[in-house]
């Protein structure tokens, strides 16, 4: 692994740190004052901060670590976070998305934006509540001052940067490096007298007097006079200490750093020599203290030695760092059955633990994406093989047809398996929300919360990657035009501040995901008169309120009077509509006046199979998606009326149903076909009316691999996708949306030039 | 024999960062993702020197230390903390904890080799 992947590494955490920063501080902003919450949010801006260290992404550093000291002020108490305070923390949390996205892609961030920020970050760690706010008490500013100031340590050292902020450049051996060059040999003598906590601290008094020794030459005497009777001795209390001479053109700063690790739990004295102390018996090192090096060194010490002083002097030495391994060993020795016992017992509470958090791989989406595509091969080759087993055993041999069937089911647990590693939560996406919300919030001076719901809902990655777009705009729309100015909304006696809720949930083997605001609702005066304005309807038609509220999917509509910043973009949401339905989704609207509007997006939980009825339409072979179909029935000649010149309508159980030809539609054939011949799917359509869809014959029911028909061909309107079926044929999978409007008097040909003109891909 | 080394630090980069430094620098790696696993790896792999972070969710790195502090086996190994705090008071909490020495970041594999070489024998 090299230093450009772990950046990889990097960007990737940065991503979930910035999902858990913003989804703690909207946790925060409802109220939820859990420690483990603030803990959370701080951390993920620590850990960024942390990384982006490592890099020397020095504009994420300085700004990330202005907003710690903020949140750290929250985690101490010290900063009380209420909403004025969260909404700073909030638009801290997006600049620092954006800097993230500048450090990987390059390119810049707002600066006016970020340096406002840090600003304002800095006011909050000082205490100062934003305007608007409820104003501190005057205790509160002391308190957060000093630490403000003591995480902003060095402003002095960098006074170009504007946070005040920059890493201590902290070197073991670069201290006073200019007058090394020009400094004569000096001999310091060095008294060094560890205490008890010293050694408790992991730190060994002979590895401190070997980096010591490598600072210059070196004499040293160790006083043992403390050292009492073998019965008297305590194993891990300091006995020793040590006067050492070192002679050295490094100044008395770089000797003490050899002792920084340990100077709380010494006595430690540095100073010029005067005189070498006479009355001691010094002994000149190097003697050879990388013996220590290797644990077998005890005796090593011995055999080098010239001089008894030598020996007692590193013997001394070890035997104060060797006490504590001494003590160590000797509790192992009494603790081992009880050890072994903890171990156990830890071992299964990891076991436990891991199988609770849920354990889980990182794995490459491209491998993800074979092995699908593999088991979508494999399902239709165990269709093919069952075909030709039925075609070809007509006796029907059970072990052959068991082993078939028990074939089967194993693909398709293993597609589902498959399908559902590819499975994500919603989430990400929810969460990319909340910051357009505020953003555009902001921009039009409005106030709104987002409220999401079930977004653990899971489904294919593929689906919630084509998701934001639509959804973006959808939010968009919803700020901008759905929810009014606070004015209106006090006039008329609302909350000044808006609700957008966004839920997600299962239903029936699709996605559906519902943006409901509380504003004004669809004004359908002002739509009616858009559409007639525009030539979209007829000056005189009569339409229900059902119907003008779904003009405003057409084409070419909008109701801003003038064209804002934010919708519009020149996407309408005929475009929204149309990228829901390219992922085989619908979209409906609802709207109460002066209660809101609710849309309603019903999407496939994956792009890769469907759940189909395989029909038969004018010699045709088609699949319907199942989860369109209500219910199948045969019709009866009484059952079927006509209805103006070539409509018939089918009644079902006391209610009317339209009747469509599919097989007409699609121009199969010319005439329409005797409904008393075939079969009728009733089908549920996007405006929640249901239709008769007129086919020759079903075949049966079968699951089917979903293959592009636009990766080939253009969009054919009428058509969703294509498959291959068990006998190998291919078969076109109906658009039932698609067939059902065209029904309504819409030709497909229609459809389709206006599926070229406003396709997404075209507006981006 | 080489010499082992458990880090713990619920950062993804940063624990890459110490395999790699580590391993190139001639260490055996043992890795945990936060206080509790530290305390639960360490039953099994008895290491010469811990690195460990102080920012960490379930169990803090001061909280680790202490937990290490009070092992019988384990209270005299070395503990280098790993932090972005430079201040003296995040220092000072983490030396009464029982840590032997730290390492500021930002990470550099110069600085931790050095720091874990001056702590170990």
């Amino acid at each position: 692994m090299d230093m450009n992947e772990i950046k990889e590494i990097f960007f990737q955490e940065c991503e979930e740190q910035l999902a858990e920063l913003e989804s703690g501080l909207l946790k925060l902003n409802d109220g939820d004052r859990d420690p483990e919450t603030v803990n959370a949010v701080f951390r993920a801006v620590h850990s960024i901060k942390g990384g982006a260290g490592a890099f020397g992404l020095d504009d994420l550093v300085s700004f990330a670590h202005v907003f710690e000291t903020t949140l750290d002020c929250v985690r101490s108490n010290k900063l009380e976070p209420n909403q004025d305070v969260l909404k700073v923390m909030l638009k801290s949390a997006d600049v620092l998305a954006d800097l993230v996205t500048a450090s990987r892609d390059g390119g810049g961030v707002d600066e006016g934006r970020s340096r406002g920020l840090v600003k304002e970050l800095e006011a909050l760690a000082r205490g100062e509540m934003p305007s608007g706010g409820a104003s501190a008490e005057p205790a509160k500013p002391a308190a957060a001052k000093p630490a403000a100031a003591k995480a902003a340590p060095a402003p002095a050292v960098a006074p170009t940067d504007d946070s005040g902020f920059q890493p201590i450049p902290f070197t073991f051996d670069g201290f006073g490096g200019e007058e090394e060059a020009v400094m004569a040999p000096t001999t310091f003598e060095v008294q060094f007298k560890p205490r008890r906590e010293l050694y408790a601290k992991g730190n060994e008094a002979a590895l401190l007097l070997r980096d010591l020794s490598r600072v210059g030459e070196m004499s040293i005497n160790c006083d043992t006079s403390a050292l009492p009777a073998f019965d008297k001795l305590d194993p891990e209390e300091a006995y020793f200490s040590w006067t050492i001479a070192v002679k050295t053109n490094k100044n008395e700063q770089d000797i003490r750093s050899v002792f920084e690790f340990a100077e709380w739990d010494c006595d430690l004295d540095v100073k010029v020599a005067q005189t070498v102390a006479e009355d001691l018996p010094m002994v000149p090192v190097p003697f050879d203290l990388s013996a220590l090096d290797d644990d077998a060194g005890a005796d090593d010490g011995n055999d080098g030695a010239e001089d008894q002083t030598v020996a007692n002097a590193v013997s001394a030495a070890e035997t104060a760092s060797n006490v504590t391994k001494l003590a160590a060993a000797a509790a192992r020795v009494e603790k081992k059955e009880s050890q072994s016992a903890a171990a156990a017992a830890a071992a299964a509470n990891a076991a436990n633990a891991a199988n609770s958090a849920g354990q889980t791989i990182r794995v490459d989406l491209d491998r993800v994406d074979r092995l699908i595509n593999l088991v979508g091969e494999l399902v239709i080759n165990q269709a093919m093989l069952s075909q030709s087993v039925i075609e070809n055993d007509t006796t029907g041999t059970s072990a052959i047809n068991m082993g078939l069937e028990e074939l089967q089911q194993l693909t398709r647990e293993i597609q589902d398996s498959v399908m559902a590693i590819r499975a994500q939560p919603v989430k990400p996406v929810f969460q990319r929300m909340s910051r357009i919300v505020r953003e555009v919030a902001d921009m039009v001076g409005k106030s709104i919360r987002l409220v999401t719901e079930g977004e653990n809902t899971e489904v294919d990655k593929t689906v919630i990657d084509k998701l934001a777009e639509p959804l973006t705009h959808m939010i968009r729309n919803a700020v901008d035009h759905g929810i009014e100015s606070p004015e209106k909304r006090e006039a008329s006696g609302k909350n000044p501040e808006g609700t957008v809720k966004l839920t997600a949930k299962h239903r029936s083997g699709r996605i559906v995901i519902e943006l409901q605001d509380d504003g004004a609702g669809i004004n359908r005066e002002r739509v009616r008169q858009k559409a007639i304005d525009n030539d979209l309807i007829a000056a005189d038609s009569n339409l229900t309120d059902e119907e003008i509220d779904n003009l405003i999917f057409m084409p070419g509509f909008s109701t801003a009077d003038k064209i804002s910043d934010i919708s519009g973009r020149g996407v309408g949401m005929d475009v929204v509509k149309r990228s829901i339905q390219a992922l085989g989704g619908r979209i409906s609207i609802s709207s109460r006046p002066g209660q809101g509007s609710t849309f309603t997006m019903s999407l496939p939980l994956t792009l890769a199979v469907l759940d189909g009825m395989v029909v038969t339409v004018a010699g045709q072979t088609l699949v319907v998606p199942l989860t369109a179909i209500v219910e199948t029935l045969q019709p009866e000649a009484s059952a079927i009326h006509s209805f103006g010149a070539n409509q018939r309508l089918i009644s079902i159980r006391n209610s009317f149903c339209p009747l469509v030809d599919v097989g007409r539609i699609l121009n199969f054939r010319g005439t329409q076909a005797n409904p008393v011949e075939g079969v009728a799917l009733l089908v549920e359509s996007e405006g929640g009316g249901q239709r008769a869809l007129m086919v020759d014959a079903i075949q049966g029911q079968r699951q089917v691999v979903i293959k592009s028909l636009e990766a080939n061909y253009t969009h054919v309107p009428g058509i969703a996708a294509a498959t291959i079926l068990g006998d190998g044929r291919v078969a076109l999978i109906l658009d039932v949306d698609a067939v059902v409007a065209a029904s309504r008097g819409q030709s497909l040909r229609q459809d389709s030039g206006m599926k070229s003109d406003m396709s997404l891909q075209a507006t981006g | 024999m080489k010499k082992k080394v458990l880090t713990v630090d619920d950062s993804r980069t940063i624990r890459n960062m110490l395999l790699v430094t580590l391993n190139n620098a001639g260490f055996e790696t043992i890795q945990a993702e936060d206080g509790v696993e530290g305390l639960e790896v360490l039953e099994d792999c008895n290491p010469d020197v811990i690195v460990t972070d102080i920012n960490m969710p379930r169990l803090d790195g001061f909280g680790f230390i202490e937990g290490v502090r009070r092992n019988e086996r384990y209270r005299a190994v070395p503990i280098l903390v790993l932090t972005t705090e430079s201040d003296a008071e995040k220092k000072n909490r983490a030396r009464q904890a029982g840590a032997t020495g730290w390492i500021v970041k930002p990470f550099d594999p110069v600085k931790l080799i050095d720091a874990i070489e001056r702590v170990t024998a």
